[in-house]
């Protein structure tokens, strides 16, 4: 089995290696300090186990499961075990190590793993977004009819009972809310970052931090909503 | 009463992997002194979420060798630390010290 080690602790990732090197049927290809660079890495790669740390600085286990759309194998290794009720309802997390782990421990639990039937171990992420194009999407102003392509849509933003369209050109104050307008457009070509914010996600410049610039707008993106547009991120 | 540190756990995972007790020992001493420096840091400027992190960090080491009393007080000092209190801040700067005196001779 091919497995990666995700801790951001060096410390952490020699003991794991260490317990690894006990289990012959077990090959470490890789090991990271943080969950995006590993998700980089499983864009390219098919791995059969992770071995993760669910307390990561920044971008933490959890949200690196939500990340994985087709996500192999997942062991957490932590000393928090507060997390372990939540960890289970993924069914990728197959266990739970609590530091410091034992060898008598890890072997159960690639025993573990072993036992269960394999599922495809691939962990893509899903990055093509195809183009919606000639789709359009009519607004009410003022008792007019405005037909918008969708295309040519930045950003919808949530203002009370009503929302702000923003186009390359023009912005648009209907009255309607963020729910039901999202209802209305494609999931392929609109993603909602934050509670106040859809995006069109191919319009997206860059993206810094927890913000995404699209035109010159500045979006910010929310910690829940992070996991899903990382997911959709065509990284290299 | 402090707990000692020692290399128990470290010492059965390596059985005779010399190489990974090696490893080990150079992570720990190049790590701990830098840790310790960062929690000071945020201590001395009063950054109460970047001390509780690097509490949470520290605490591993602890476990790691074999301070499991010590591990118990960062966990309540990472709680408290969060809920803007510090009454477990002393002891565990003296486990700091502790651990520090202790990676000198290994």
């Amino acid at each position: 089995m091919n497995c990666i080690i995700i801790d951001d602790e060096a410390m952490a990732r020699a003991i794991v290696r260490q317990l690894c090197s006990k289990i012959p049927e077990l090959d470490v290809i890789e090991e990271f300090d943080n969950a995006i660079s590993a998700i980089k890495f499983l864009n390219q790669q098919d791995i059969d186990v992770i071995f993760l740390d669910i307390h990561m600085p920044g971008f933490s286990g959890v949200d690196f499961v939500q990340t994985l759309k087709d996500p192999p194998k997942i062991v957490l290794t932590t000393s928090d075990t507060n997390f372990a009720i939540a960890a289970y309802e993924y069914e990728c997390i197959v266990d739970y190590l609590v530091k410091p782990i034992t060898q008598e421990r890890f072997e159960k639990s690639i025993a573990k793993i072993s036992s269960i039937s394999s599922q495809k171990p691939q962990a893509k992420i899903d990055s093509k977004q195809d183009a919606v194009e000639g789709e359009d999407l009519y607004i009410n102003i003022d008792r007019r009819l405005i037909k918008l392509k969708l295309q040519d849509i930045l950003v919808i933003e949530a203002k009370g009972d009503y929302i702000d369209v923003k186009t390359e050109k023009e912005e648009y104050r209907v009255h309607t809310t963020l729910k039901k307008i999202k209802e209305k457009l494609p999931e392929k070509l609109f993603l909602q970052i934050h509670r106040s914010y859809l995006i069109n996600f191919t319009k997206i410049i860059d993206i810094e931090d927890n913000s995404v610039l699209i035109a010159k707008n500045v979006v910010p993106i929310s910690r829940s909503n992070r996991p899903e547009l990382m997911r959709r991120l065509n990284l290299l | 009463m402090i707990d000692q540190p020692n290399l128990n756990y470290v010492n059965e995972l390596a059985g005779d992997d010399v190489e990974f007790r090696g490893q080990f020992i150079d992570i720990i001493k190049n790590e701990f002194p830098l840790e310790k420096e960062e929690y000071f840091g945020h201590v001395s400027n009063a950054r109460v979420k970047e001390t509780a992190e690097i509490v949470h960090k520290l605490k591993h080491k602890f476990n790691i060798l074999g301070m499991e009393n010590s591990y118990k007080l960062a966990v309540v000092y990472e709680m408290e630390l969060l809920e803007g209190k510090h009454d477990s801040q002393s002891k565990f700067n003296e486990i700091l010290e502790t651990i520090e005196e202790y990676i000198k001779t290994i």
